[in-house]
């Protein structure tokens, strides 16, 4: 049975959902996290540090983590990052490129923190910055969005290499209310919102945003994640093997094809 | 800020720039200030005020074109990727319809105007965007031309100045639109990489994701006094932190308190102040 588009956002959403670190415990091994930005603090929304994919396969997670009780979820922020937490990714990014490890993120997000403030730090800054470094980063980058994926606050940690949904997973340019209530003036049509803006993971494939589709099975979640994990190292392995500008070309290429437009004119390299 | 950007052209009266061209299509055009509710000739405000408001100080908006070539050298401007046009290829309720009103009230085909110009002789690379169309949102044509002169200035070595406006992402283009600011850093990095310099000023209303990716990244970033400019919007921000927003948030004055612009450059002094950063990038990195 296919649930609708705004089904599917309630199931992105819904609580019981494993969160992001629960994605990172069972992937990676001999796990250290490491903590803040260094300019300003430490986000609790972004549970990221290093670890092993494998024996001998380091790599750098980078996790939005909802959290799983109230009192988790407020100390998390609802899995809404602000500035310092963006700014604790790419010092990490950095760090992976520095020391040729890959980088792999999990995004699960209603969107990047709204706040003052995050204004006032620079929010929009501090995405900005990640998604330009992202595309000139030296190392393989892989990105599961495992539940929401909602906005610029998602894709300053999804300017990947390659990027996975789960099956039930979204990923937006505006929340469906936020798109309801500005085009309609209708918090209500939600549902029809979601329908508009094709949100799922099978739009997501249709329009090359994504790689492929993973599988939910929370049942056997361990399996799920060793399924995940092997998938991640494929992945790497053969985006290692390109050089540094190879890699750079193959990223810039995966995002430089998106666009709907028509022209008059064939060539115009004036 | 006056002993940074030392004045080189004295007395600046717009007569160098393109204004002319500009002119002539505007007799018996008047425009109603949103801040004094005064009525003036744009013929007036173009030839004489800077856009200015001459009664309260506010800054009229400008079209795309109007701002170029209000800027640049007479003569010296050309616009590039012309034909793209935007598609309802998600067939969204009310794009077509939307994008048919813009076009007829703007004359333009999207929300850019990109292409080559010259501040006293030295070329660059610009973009415009123009609120007028949809708030300026960001779809695939915007996106694809932003990215297409950051391509042609990489290899022509040019300087790109961006002036952004913007109300956000386009959510008639669904993901395709948040898939834009990657492409456009994509672009951005790569010129940038190469050495060349970008310029931003960002100018009232900057928002969204266009202030999410290439408003903040540039080298060095201007903004028009006053303008908006912010992430999330004002009243989303107000609902979040529950409480009364001071008057300057999210203004340009803010932004340059917390460190995230590098100047605020009234109108009149645009033009020279780009023509010394151009001029001090002329020079090159390498020490004499």
């Amino acid at each position: 049975m296919t649930m609708t588009p705004y089904e599917k956002l309630k199931t992105a959403r819904a609580n019981t959902r494993p969160t992001g670190s629960a994605y990172v415990d069972r992937i990676f091994q001999n796990i250290i996290e490491l903590h803040g930005d260094r300019r300003f603090g430490d986000d609790a929304a972004i549970y990221s540090g290093i670890g092993f994919l494998d024996e001998g396969f380091p790599a750098t997670f980078i996790a939005i983590d909802k959290g799983t009780d109230l009192q988790s979820r407020i100390t998390k922020n609802f899995g809404c990052p602000k500035p310092e937490g963006y700014r604790k990714a790419l010092r990490l990014m950095k760090q992976a490129e520095k020391f040729r490890r890959p980088v792999v993120c999990f995004v699960d997000t209603l969107g990047a923190f709204c706040g003052a403030e995050a204004e006032e730090r620079g929010q929009g800054q501090a995405i900005a910055e990640n998604i330009l470094e992202m595309m000139g980063l030296k190392t393989p980058i892989i990105t599961v969005v495992i539940g929401e994926g909602g906005s610029g606050g998602a894709l300053a940690l999804a300017t990947a290499d390659r990027v996975y949904m789960l099956e039930n997973a979204v990923y937006s340019v505006i929340s469906p209310e936020g798109c309801a209530s500005i085009l309609w003036k209708d918090s209500k049509k939600v549902a029809d919102a979601a329908d508009c803006l094709k949100i799922t993971a099978q739009d997501m494939r249709e329009f090359k945003v994504i790689e492929g589709i993973i599988t939910e099975d929370f049942d056997n979640f361990d399996k799920m994640c060793k399924s995940i994990r092997h998938q991640i190292k494929k992945d790497i392995k053969n985006l290692s093997a390109l050089s540094d500008d190879d890699l750079l070309n193959s990223r810039y290429d995966r995002f430089r094809q998106f666009g709907y437009f028509t022209r008059t004119v064939d060539d115009d390299d004036e | 800020m006056a002993n940074v950007f030392t004045s080189f052209i004295k007395n600046f009266t717009g007569q160098l720039t393109d204004i002319d061209s500009l002119i002539r299509h505007t007799e018996n055009v008047n425009l109603v200030c949103k801040g004094c509710g005064g009525e003036f000739s744009k013929h007036q405000l173009l030839r004489f005020n800077n856009m200015i408001c001459p009664k309260c100080g506010k800054y009229f908006r400008m079209g795309g074109k109007e701002r170029i070539k209000w800027l640049c050298d007479k003569k010296s401007c050309e616009f590039m990727f012309d034909d793209y046009e935007s598609t309802d290829f998600l067939e969204f309720p009310g794009y077509a319809e939307k994008l048919d009103k813009s076009r007829k009230s703007t004359g333009e085909k999207d929300a850019v105007v990109v292409g080559t110009a010259k501040i006293a002789g030295k070329p660059f690379a610009f973009f415009v965007m123009d609120s007028r169309f949809m708030m300026a949102s960001m779809g695939s044509v915007l996106g694809e031309k932003i990215t297409s002169i950051f391509e042609y200035a990489k290899k022509y070595n040019l300087p790109v100045i961006g002036f952004t406006a913007s109300g956000g992402a386009r959510m008639q283009e669904g993901i395709i639109s948040l898939m834009q600011m990657a492409k456009v850093s994509g672009a951005v990095k790569r010129h940038s990489e190469a050495g060349n310099l970008y310029v931003t000023v960002l100018t009232d209303p900057t928002t969204g994701g266009c202030t999410a990716s290439f408003a903040m990244q540039g080298d060095i970033i201007l903004a028009e006094p006053k303008a908006l400019v912010g992430f999330a919007g004002r009243r989303v921000v107000e609902q979040t932190t529950k409480s009364k927003l001071p008057d300057n948030f999210q203004s340009a004055e803010f932004l340059l308190e917390h460190g995230f612009a590098d100047a605020i450059v009234p109108r009149e002094k645009l033009r020279e102040t780009l023509q010394n950063i151009l001029e001090i990038h002329a020079v090159g990195g390498d020490a004499v």
